[in-house]
């Protein structure tokens, strides 16, 4: 039986995205070369909102992709395939200033194959990193620009992120094993 | 969450459940997107070596299991039996011990004998992949034959498919009843009594005598080509007389009460089993069969070289990546 600890509730998180959408505009001065890509799932329903958030600030249309990391991970021989592999489309990325998002970032691992599958799609000027939750952990020497929380767990922990679109309510949940 | 596997070998899609035919049917959807990127490589398979086992003559084949490899990153050798030690007296496992020695991964084997693909599977530990065994099964070309279908009608089952022509030396014949009949559609089976196998009502299908009868009942046609080659004499009176009496022909099509789907597995014999303006026409989905093709092979490569997972190693959370 695991415990659940909530760490952010809806609103929360909406503040938090809110926030992390004026930080994006402003590290990337502005939306003329700004491009959203999310990870597979959570990250595109994330990518999604920031995306509707900086739209109706700045009156843009910021392009925005889905990726996909499956074919890029580094674990396949270790965990066996992933059966179910997502969708992968991205606009045009040269010389924009892609903005990688995603739910949790712990090892870096993920966020490494995204590097990796993007910069095959083309070479964008510049890669941004957008996580709601950093709860460290990380085995590769990756850093996100902007974060939404920052946590600090032991490996046993597990953070959930719940998002309507495909969990029926926002959330972002502990789950930790019982001492 | 336990998936379905694919287990080491595909050596047919007979002994494949219906589960197993939709997880590669699945995987093979957003391959298909790979091969539309301006780098049309995944590193998924870097590393795994591939031999590519050619006992018999092919170029789509070869070539769409080649392209499914180099996608995927793996490195390929290529072996054609003429030119190699097959024509010194080798047996098939002695070839494959001997590729084996040199460290591989997987075997993709095309061989004029039914059950050579078994046969490998059973004798080495190197994945093997049937890639056409004789009049046995062709599971690659089932599995896009699917693919295609699934594509076209959005679904399988209930779908009635005829397969039209020389099914008795048909190995894709033989894949398209297993795996469409497995999937829940109805099959049925055209040509002269001469080309169809004895048993051939044993497999689940309907005999449709005459291709009007074909025509008039089905949603698609698998038109399969006329293997001269695997012909001792006497199956038809002429190539002339085939296509007049069992011919797919724009005539025969324009009366048919709905349109069809038209797939050929290639390589074509225009004006033999398939007239040119059928095959070049708005219904034929021949050349995405192809596209297809490269797609499925990724997915099977893919499910099979990652399907081996160790004791203890399970994935340690969705986020841990």
């Amino acid at each position: 039986m695991t415990i659940r600890t909530p760490l952010l509730d809806e609103r929360a998180i909406a503040r938090a995205l809110v926030r992390m959408a004026s930080e994006i505009v402003e590290r990337c001065g502005g939306t003329e070369h700004l491009v959203l890509v999310g990870i597979q799932r959570r990250g595109v329903e994330l990518a999604l909102r920031l995306k509707r958030l900086i739209d109706g600030v700045e009156r843009s249309d910021v392009p925005w992709g889905k990726l996909d990391i499956t074919l890029y991970r580094d674990d396949l021989q270790m965990i066996g395939p992933r059966p179910v592999v997502g969708e992968t489309s991205l606009p045009d990325i040269d010389d924009r200033a892609v903005v990688i998002v995603d739910d949790v970032l712990y090892t870096g691992r993920t966020v490494r194959a995204a590097l990796d599958e993007v910069t095959d799609f083309g070479r964008p000027r510049r890669i941004l990193l957008c996580v709601l939750v950093d709860r460290g952990g990380r085995e590769l020497p990756i850093q996100a620009d902007v974060v939404g929380t920052t946590v600090s767990l032991t490996a046993t922990d597990r953070v959930d992120v719940l998002v309507s679109e495909l969990d029926g309510r926002d959330a972002v949940e502990l789950a930790r094993a019982p001492a | 969450m336990s998936a379905p596997s694919l287990g080491k070998d595909l050596v047919g899609l007979e002994p494949l459940s219906a589960d197993q035919l939709r997880l590669i049917l699945d995987t093979a959807e957003p391959f298909k997107e790979v091969s539309e990127r301006p780098i049309k490589k995944v590193p998924a398979l870097r590393g795994k070596t591939i031999v590519n086992l050619f006992f018999e003559a092919s170029t789509r084949t070869r070539i769409s299991f080649e392209f499914a490899e180099k996608r995927l990153s793996a490195d390929t050798v290529n072996v054609a039996a003429s030119g190699s030690s097959v024509s010194k007296g080798e047996t098939l496992v002695d070839t494959a011990k001997n590729l084996e020695a040199m460290r591989i991964d997987m075997v993709v084997i095309r061989h004029g004998s039914s059950g050579a693909a078994q046969f490998l599977g059973q004798r080495i530990a190197s994945n093997v992949i049937n890639a056409g065994d004789g009049k046995h099964e062709h599971p690659t070309q089932g599995l896009l034959d699917l693919l295609t279908l699934r594509d076209n009608f959005k679904r399988i089952e209930g779908l009635k498919v005829a397969i039209c022509g020389d099914v008795l030396h048909s190995r894709v014949a033989r894949s398209n009843i297993w795996g469409l009949t497995r999937l829940g559609a109805e099959v049925g089976v055209c040509g002269p009594p001469t080309l169809l196998p004895r048993d051939v009502r044993e497999l689940g299908v309907t005999i449709l005598p005459r291709i009007e009868d074909a025509i008039a009942w089905a949603d698609a046609l698998n038109v399969l080509r006329l293997q001269l080659e695997r012909m001792q004499a006497g199956f038809i009176p002429s190539l002339r007389e085939y296509n007049r009496v069992f011919g797919v022909t724009r005539e025969r099509l324009e009366r048919a009460p709905k349109e069809l789907l038209i797939l050929h597995p290639g390589p074509m014999n225009r004006g033999v089993e398939i007239d040119s303006d059928v095959a070049d026409g708005e219904h034929s989905v021949i050349l995405p069969q192809v596209t297809n093709g490269v797609a499925v092979r990724m997915a099977v490569l893919y499910l099979l070289a990652g399907g081996r997972p160790g004791p203890g190693q399970a994935a340690a959370g969705g986020d841990a990546a």
